[in-house]
């Protein structure tokens, strides 16, 4: 099987047009819920037959779904290593679905992406529903997500408990089934060496943060997830107002960092953000993490205003397309670390060079 | 600006003490700091998965005996302990007293605040139950687990 993203509107990346609020420091945010069909083991524990049965019933749920009926059905049990790779860089399916390492996916694991959502089947719950927005804009994607899952709910019956709420295979999720989360880029305050004492905040807040890919991934590239850390007591209003107040503190605290780099440190910074452009521009060879962190330094000069002429919408696109199953893809076989460290800064190369309009 | 301490490294770590209303300054560099048990380095936060895993751990006297299972997916509670993941809805009420207690430690409450949901009316959900739950009295007969076998025909009988 080909996987062709290429129907769907931005490859299933609401996101990465940069056009929402705040976008030079927010990329994304999302809104997950988890939930589970009543009557059926969690995935973990299910049989390949109960797998099969709920992709199925979810299937045709979602064919009851204005939104959900124009999605597209991508079975991630059948697809190569590569493909499922794709999906995880793109963040439309996690870790544990993609199965990274295996040479497959769980039997009845899929996912249905639309423009606005993407649906993971047969994960650690039977769904996992993500709505995406670009920018900070939380309680859009709480909104959509919501009434997305009402109109699945009414389709499906749902593991439901009065005294706790939507049943969850792990007990950190139950309730309402929600973690809010933002993707932000706080180099500003990692430079200034300010990042300590605003994570520390995070977590006597209620709140936690992962890298760029969600759990288990490391901070690089100054990208750092932050999301509610409890599901439980609190409804979902709450968690998303409390997620976005922390969050717009935590954007300002990022502005006026930026703003006393350039006063108190005005050249320096200029000089290193420059030259990670350059390097961008023109290297030969960039491994994975080193392509990340550069493109945070240019992230940030144009935030800063340093750099003229290059949009975030590149930058975006640049992040995801950098990276190893995108450039397989590209290239049309697997790559091997050095292959993909030349096709990576070809491709970067290239993208930038468009952009200065020397192409 | 050096150490207070060692007066030979630059001073990295600026500590503000308010002890009995009086304010004082101590600058140390990172290894003095470090010395004084000061943590210099931003930890990542533990997996949330292990800090729950120890907190299921660390339950003092269980509600109900480690070898108690669900009788729909057989999750015991032992597993369940080892693993952070429960098999099945069905779990939830087995457990429900430890259950109670760990989600008090976790989350701060054990009760759901959020939305409240309505199963549909629709037939489809007995059905496909029973399905599921046939499929799973063939395996406990074949396995010769005769007592899951007999709750689970009775939790058939009950539905149909």
């Amino acid at each position: 099987m080909m996987l062709d993203l290429s129907l769907l509107p931005d490859g299933g990346m609401p996101w990465i047009t940069a056009s929402g609020p705040h976008a030079d420091i927010v990329l994304s945010s999302r809104v997950r819920l988890a939930r589970n069909v009543a009557g059926f083991a969690f995935s973990p524990r299910a049989r390949d037959g109960e797998r099969l049965r709920v992709l199925q019933q979810v299937r045709e749920a979602a064919a009851q779904s204005p939104v959900l009926s124009r999605s597209v059905l991508l079975r991630v049990d059948e697809m190569t290593a590569n493909e499922r790779r794709l999906l995880h860089e793109r963040h439309l399916v996690s870790r544990e679905l993609a199965e990274l390492e295996a040479t497959s996916a769980r039997c009845g694991s899929a996912v249905l992406v639309s423009d606005e959502a993407a649906l993971m089947i047969n994960e650690e719950d039977h769904l996992r529903l993500q709505v995406f927005r670009s920018g900070f804009d939380i309680n859009g994607a709480w909104e959509r997500a919501s009434a997305l899952e009402r109109e699945l709910g009414e389709q499906l019956p749902l593991a439901y408990h009065q005294e706790f709420g939507f049943l969850t295979s792990c007990p950190t999720n139950v309730g309402t089934g929600l973690r809010a989360s933002v993707l932000v880029h706080l180099p500003g305050l990692v430079l200034t060496q300010e990042i300590g004492k605003v994570l520390t905040g995070l977590q006597q807040m209620g709140l936690t943060y992962r890298g760029l890919y969600g759990e288990g991934s490391e901070v690089v590239g100054n990208f750092f997830q932050i999301s509610n850390q409890t599901t439980l007591g609190r409804s979902e209003d709450e968690l998303c107002d409390h997620l976005s107040r922390v969050v717009s503190h935590v954007i300002s605290r990022e502005a006026e960092a930026r703003r006393v780099l350039s006063r108190d440190a005005g050249y320096i910074i200029e000089d290193k953000l420059w030259r990670a452009y350059g390097t961008l521009r023109y290297a030969r060879s960039l491994g994975a993490d080193e392509a990340m962190n550069l493109l945070s330094g240019v992230r940030l000069a144009v935030g800063m205003f340093l750099i003229g002429g290059l949009s975030v919408y590149t930058l975006n696109k640049l992040l995801v397309f950098s990276q190893l199953a995108h450039l397989s893809l590209a290239e049309g076989r697997a790559l091997t670390e050095i292959e993909a460290n030349l096709a990576r800064a070809r491709h970067v190369r290239g993208v930038l060079a468009a952009e200065a309009g020397e192409a | 600006m050096l150490c207070d301490q060692c007066n030979e490294r630059d001073a990295v770590v600026h500590l503000t003490q308010i002890v009995e209303a009086e304010v004082t300054q101590l600058h140390l560099c990172e290894k003095c700091a470090a010395a004084k048990g000061i943590e210099t380095t931003v930890a990542m936060p533990k997996h949330p998965l292990s800090d729950f895993l120890h907190a299921v751990q660390q339950q003092a006297t269980p509600v109900i005996g480690d070898q108690t299972r669900c009788a729909y997916c057989q999750t015991s509670l032992r597993d369940f302990r080892a693993t952070g993941r429960l098999g099945c809805a069905q779990c939830y009420t087995a457990f429900e007293g430890a259950l109670r207690e760990l989600l008090r430690r976790v989350h701060g409450a054990a009760r759901h605040r959020g939305r409240e949901y309505e199963t549909p009316g629709a037939s489809m959900g007995p059905v496909a139950e029973v399905d599921a739950l046939r499929e799973r009295l063939q395996q406990a007969v074949a396995a010769e687990e005769f007592e899951a076998a007999a709750i689970l025909r009775d939790q058939i009988r009950t539905l149909e």
